[in-house]
């Protein structure tokens, strides 16, 4: 049990780094809670991989500092730190059985075998591994070998934190779900600090009650999946999480009007405000493809625009339309009329979002 | 699914078998013949039955070959087997030292076999040999032509030389294809390096071992011309492995039937070991999938 925390770390694969594009991890701060579920989600080579190997220990930081409950473990190995990892694809010794994999981490503390049997027991009770415990673990399949892998980082009651790299990878959609949940009965049930490392949003806010979006060696945004939709810190953030992503529209004011394009944007005297202050070339708005109202007659105040097609998905559809040259998608429910041709668009205040180099300013509406 | 039934289909290994027929079965068929046979010259023959066999089985300069054979053969797979395995373990993984001691590690297979047998009868010669004159210049009286002892010695070292870099580049290349999750894991799990080795690294081998193994025995237990250029068999018989008899006998003496008897025996010899290892190997594996269901 600990809190981990990440002090002013860094690190690259260079022995010569210049510029902040050859590190790995750019120095960042955080802190995760004991007991916390996190999920550490961004694109592949953003760096999650890299800061999970430092946690553990795998890997040694350029720069900065990891502290467990206080204490700098830089220099501990992983046997030291009491941290068990789960890999992208299962790692099992093959020749055990499964009820030597899951004693072999006991094992090598010398625990008495009393107190193994016990432990094993327990764990392969709560993953549902009882009735494979004398079977090799060779002959397993995917998602029961990942439970082993999990099961010997479960197996040691003093572990301080368990990380997943990516664990569902090799596994069955239909068992994904069944497997994550598990995750989090375990979760709750030990009260370990868990990071899970994933490219799959809807894995991540699935499991985790906070998300530390990762990206470019930086984390972009740390929040519950609910912040990370509602108001995005990056555009990237805003772009990565939902489906489809947030829409965004470069922004100048002319006139005393927001222009996007060649088209006047009708937005609240507070958006325009913010948009007129602000000391950039790079201005954005941003709005989710939820929040646009989309119109099939022309409505007060509605932006008109073009509709390239739409893509009927079932329960709702991606209408992908184009205002002032700047392309746009917007779901619609299927009660909703699918306009055809022309729409007419309503961006609600509220749900704008002002990115000015690429990070959200808020807006005040006042 | 329907599984289609059509015995015409045997027609087909039909290219296979004639392949199997010429490279194989006939010219072994010709030694068959005279197994069987007592040949004095090209029209005056006699059907012996199975008594080559019999003389060949009873002959006990032939027994000690065996036994002779079966020690070599053990002793140098006991030997190899695990320095393969070692030297590929302390092997550096990368960077220009991998490639250099690749390539060193390489070199004493590239070598043809009468070829080692000249450069080890050089190097324990007495008088200007490295080995030899070292040994002797040390106090010990070095002589393979002389000492059973020293010969047999001289021999297993010679071929631990030659054909260790074969096990150990197949370890070799088996211990890369562990991917590194597999380390890492075994660090967080507290796994000493002893375990590493049991657990991980000696069940990947497995495959490659088992391969190397029959390889090197099926090699070691045809060993021919190495012996013969080092210590030509002696002093006396301490050296004269199964092939050696066998040319003796075929060429030296020009003894067709009783050679050629002998060699169908030699070839059971190899087939039946070789079957015996592998199957056993096969159903060791087979028994965990019995367990499992």
């Amino acid at each position: 049990m600990a809190e981990i925390t990440l002090k002013s770390l860094a690190h690259t694969y260079l022995s010569d780094p210049r510029s902040p594009e050859d590190y790995a991890i750019r120095e960042m701060d955080h802190v995760w809670h004991q007991g916390g579920a996190y999920a550490l989600l961004g694109p592949s080579g953003c760096g999650k991989s890299t800061l999970l190997n430092i946690i553990s220990g795998l890997l040694e930081p350029s720069s900065g500092e990891v502290l467990f409950d206080g204490e700098v473990v830089n220099a501990l190995p992983p046997e030291a730190r009491n941290i068990a990892q789960v890999f992208q694809f299962p790692v099992i010794y093959d020749t055990m059985t499964v009820y030597d994999n899951l004693a072999f981490p006991l094992r090598n503390v010398k625990t008495p075998e009393a107190r193994v049997h016990e432990r094993v027991m327990e764990v392969a009770e709560v993953l549902e591994l009882t009735a494979q415990l004398k079977r090799k673990a060779k002959n397993l399949t995917a998602d029961e070998k990942q439970k082993v892998s999990m099961g010997r980082g479960l197996v040691r009651e003093d572990v301080s934190a368990i990380l997943f790299d990516e664990p569902l990878t090799v596994i069955d959609p239909q068992l994904k779900w069944k497997l994550r949940r598990k995750l989090k009965e375990i979760h709750q049930r030990f009260e370990i600090t868990m990071v899970y490392v994933t490219h799959d949003q809807l894995e991540a806010s699935t499991f985790a009650d906070k998300i530390a979006v990762m990206y470019e060696g930086q984390v972009v945004q740390f929040g519950t999946p609910r912040e990370l939709f509602e108001r995005p810190n990056h555009t990237f953030v805003g772009y990565f999480i939902g489906s489809p992503g947030m829409n965004f529209l470069e922004v100048v004011t002319q006139d005393g009007r927001v222009m996007a394009g060649d088209t006047e944007l009708a937005v609240g005297q507070g958006v325009h405000d913010a948009v007129a202050q602000a000391r950039s070339t790079n201005v954005k708005l941003g709005i989710r493809p939820e929040f646009i109202e989309v119109h099939a007659e022309a409505v007060e105040d509605g932006m008109q625009a073009h509709v390239d097609h739409a893509q009927d998905l079932g329960t709702y559809s991606i209408v992908y339309l184009t205002l002032g040259g700047i392309p746009l998608k917007a779901r619609i429910e299927e009660d909703q009329p699918t306009p055809t041709g022309k729409a007419w668009l309503r961006f609600p205040d509220e749900r704008i979002g002002l990115y000015i180099d690429e990070f959200r300013v808020e807006i005040d509406h006042e | 699914m329907n599984k289609v039934y059509n015995n015409r289909a045997w027609w087909l290994i039909l290219p296979m078998l004639l392949l199997v027929a010429f490279s194989a079965v006939i010219p072994l068929m010709t030694v068959v013949n005279y197994s069987v046979q007592d040949v004095f010259d090209a029209n005056t023959r006699f059907f012996t039955g199975t008594e080559w066999f019999e003389v060949m089985l009873n002959d006990p300069a032939l027994q000690a070959a065996v036994l002779r054979q079966f020690a070599f053969s053990l002793t140098v797979l006991a030997i190899e087997v695990p320095l393969g395995i070692g030297i590929a373990l302390i092997m550096p993984k990368k960077g220009w030292q991998a490639s250099a001691v690749l390539i060193l590690v390489t070199m004493p297979l590239l070598i043809p076999w009468n070829v080692v047998g000249s450069i080890w009868q050089i190097f324990t010669r007495g008088d200007i040999g490295l080995m030899g004159w070292s040994l002797r210049e040390l106090g010990y009286g070095y002589n393979i032509t002389s000492s059973p002892v020293d010969a047999w010695a001289t021999i297993i070292l010679m071929d631990v030389w030659h054909w260790t870099p074969l096990i150990a580049l197949l370890c070799f290349s088996g211990l890369r294809s562990i991917p590194d999750a597999y380390y890492q894991a075994a660090r967080i799990d507290r796994a000493s390096k002893w375990a590493v080795f049991r657990y991980i690294q000696l069940p990947k081998l497995t495959n490659v071992l088992v391969i190397g193994v029959l390889l090197r025995f099926m090699h070691s237990f045809m060993i021919y011309a190495e012996p013969f250029v080092l210590t030509g068999g002696g002093p006396g018989s301490s050296t004269t492995f199964l092939s050696q008899s066998l040319t003796t006998m075929a060429i030296g003496q020009q003894d067709l039937g009783p050679s050629a008897a002998f060699s169908l025996i030699y070839f059971l010899i190899i087939l039946l070991v070789t079957w015996v290892f592998y199957t056993a190997i096969m159903n060791m594996q087979k028994d965990d999938k019995i367990q499992e269901a």
